[in-house]
């Protein structure tokens, strides 16, 4: 056990010589991903809900095909699927791109957690009470600062408990990247395990890095909701 | 009978005469035969009004009578179909698909502030906030200058001024109703909209928000209001409008109330008594 953590101690936790590992790698994934899943989804959830169909359509495509389907699978399709595609080997752009293993699964990850995203802040942009977007409309709000100044954080704030589940969902989906070659936590566990036979320890001490990612993300989220959905807390007497 | 209670205690204390001095005033805002039906529905069957500066027009009317459309169609959050909306000499034509172009639409909404039944403060923000956002975002005027205007009008619609940091649903109706009338007010609009303030209140609530609103009308602000507050409609009104089935059945000074000359309107006035 000693043997184990002085030989892969480093790479459970940053580095394993030739680059980022272990918790660093997962938590570079994660941050990474919720980060851009979280920017692209808000125009795609305005979009989701709006009334032209034109707009409404392809972003409802869009989710019903990610949630449709494993991320497995969409991982698959994004690391090894596209790149034994002609069309994308001999574009020299896209040939670059997806020759890298991490850019494969950062583009999968995203695509995924942004299509939860958008139906999580697509239902809570319904649930706004219509007479605050209406007196935001007679106080002369409109297009983009309605959206900006009421409707997102409105809409943000109310979704919060569920888009705090989502997050700790896809911290536990980062663990898929080990498929794609990609040295998160798993893979270092997975590397001291075939070379140690310590099976029960080498996972063991992934498991406790990832409950203890969760553990912090949990606490930050109590203090968000702590912060932004006092407005929430019924009024006593 | 709570409210008429409220309403005749404040009565007594009212003074000026809103409609004499009106009279001679600048025309502020013209309704010209508006026009609104829902599918086969017709609503508003033409209904016109005229409002000089400091004057106070009371909507009355059955539920169905079309009075709420009327004043949502004012600021086009009901699109009117036929008719004409004049403020302040700027006219829009409406009619065949004519309707506001987006910079009139602009410029109407923000001269005329509204007052919800239901209040429509925007829940997640603070009570400052809820004041302060449209004359920063919209008027663009600066957060400082937004939130000395506010914790101004909030002192004037007699809230303590640690309700600033409050969040909506921490506050009774009545302290709501009175937030959402400090928010019209940090427009400094040209006309103020209420669209029955005072319905959606407990009746112990209801005096402190018909009291903030007589004091409005005593400074001679220029008001239109939809209400089923008779007693009160009658002290604060420089004109009264009746509906009735999307027409303007009888209309006149607030007289009209005391001496009905239509019979819908005797009807009305003693089904409201029983």
């Amino acid at each position: 056990m000693i043997e184990l953590i002085q030989d892969y101690g480093l790479a459970y936790l940053y580095s394993d010589g030739a680059g980022l590992s272990g918790l660093a790698m997962t938590l570079w994934l994660f941050v990474v991903t919720m980060v851009a899943g979280f920017l692209l989804s808000l125009p795609l959830a305005l979009a989701r809900v709006s009334r032209k169909p034109w707009l409404r359509w392809p972003v409802e495509f869009y989710t019903w095909l990610f949630r449709g389907t494993p991320l497995y699978i969409q991982l698959l399709i994004c690391y090894t699927g596209l790149y034994g595609l002609e069309v994308v080997r001999d574009h020299e752009m896209l040939d670059r791109f997806f020759r890298n293993a991490l850019n494969c699964t950062l583009l999968a990850f995203v695509l995924n957690t942004c299509a939860y995203t958008v139906e999580i802040f697509a239902g809570a942009i319904r649930n706004i009470p219509h007479g605050e977007i209406e007196a935001a409309q007679a106080y002369g709000l409109h297009g983009w600062k309605l959206n900006l100044f009421v409707v997102l954080p409105a809409a943000l704030r109310r979704s919060l408990p569920s888009y705090g589940n989502e997050l700790i969902l896809m911290l536990h989906a980062t663990s898929l990247a080990f498929t794609a070659t990609i040295a998160d936590i798993l893979k270092v566990a997975r590397d001291a395990n075939a070379a140690t036979f310590l099976t029960f320890q080498a996972f063991g001490i992934a498991a406790l890095l990832y409950m203890l990612l969760s553990f912090a993300l949990v606490g930050l989220l109590r203090l968000a909701e702590r912060r932004w959905m006092r407005f929430l807390v019924p009024s006593r007497g | 009978m709570t409210t008429s209670a409220h309403a005749l205690s404040i009565q007594a204390d009212f003074t000026a005469q809103p409609s004499a001095a009106a009279n001679s005033a600048a025309i502020k805002l013209t309704v010209d035969a508006l026009h609104k039906s829902y599918g086969d529905h017709q609503v508003l069957k033409g209904v016109s009004l005229q409002a000089r500066k400091g004057d106070v027009i009371s909507l009355i009317g059955a539920s169905g009578s079309g009075k709420s459309t009327m004043l949502r169609c004012i600021n086009f959050l009901e699109q009117p179909e036929a008719g004409a909306i004049t403020l302040d000499g700027q006219t829009i034509e409406l009619g065949q698909g004519r309707g506001p172009n987006p910079a009139q639409l602009q410029n109407l909404r923000t001269r005329l502030a509204m007052v919800f039944q239901h209040f429509n403060l925007w829940s997640h923000m603070t009570v400052l906030e809820n004041i302060t956002l449209a004359p920063r975002r919209v008027l663009g005027i600066t957060r400082h200058e937004a939130e000395a205007r506010a914790r101004a009008y909030l002192d004037k619609v007699g809230l303590p001024a640690r309700v600033a940091d409050q969040y909506p649903a921490f506050l009774s109706g009545g302290q709501q109703q009175r937030v959402a009338i400090a928010r019209a007010l940090a427009m400094e609009p040209e006309i103020i909209l209420f669209d029955e303030p005072t319905s959606a209140l407990d009746p112990e609530l209801v005096g402190e928000v018909l009291k903030v609103i007589q004091t409005l009308a005593e400074e001679g602000r220029t008001m239109l209001m939809v209400t089923h507050e008779m007693g009160f409609a009658r002290q604060v009104s420089s004109q009264v409008l009746f509906l009735h089935q999307g027409r303007v059945e009888e209309q006149g000074s607030a007289s009209i109330l005391d001496q009905p000359q239509s019979e819908r309107l005797q009807q009305f006035l003693s089904n409201r008594l029983k």
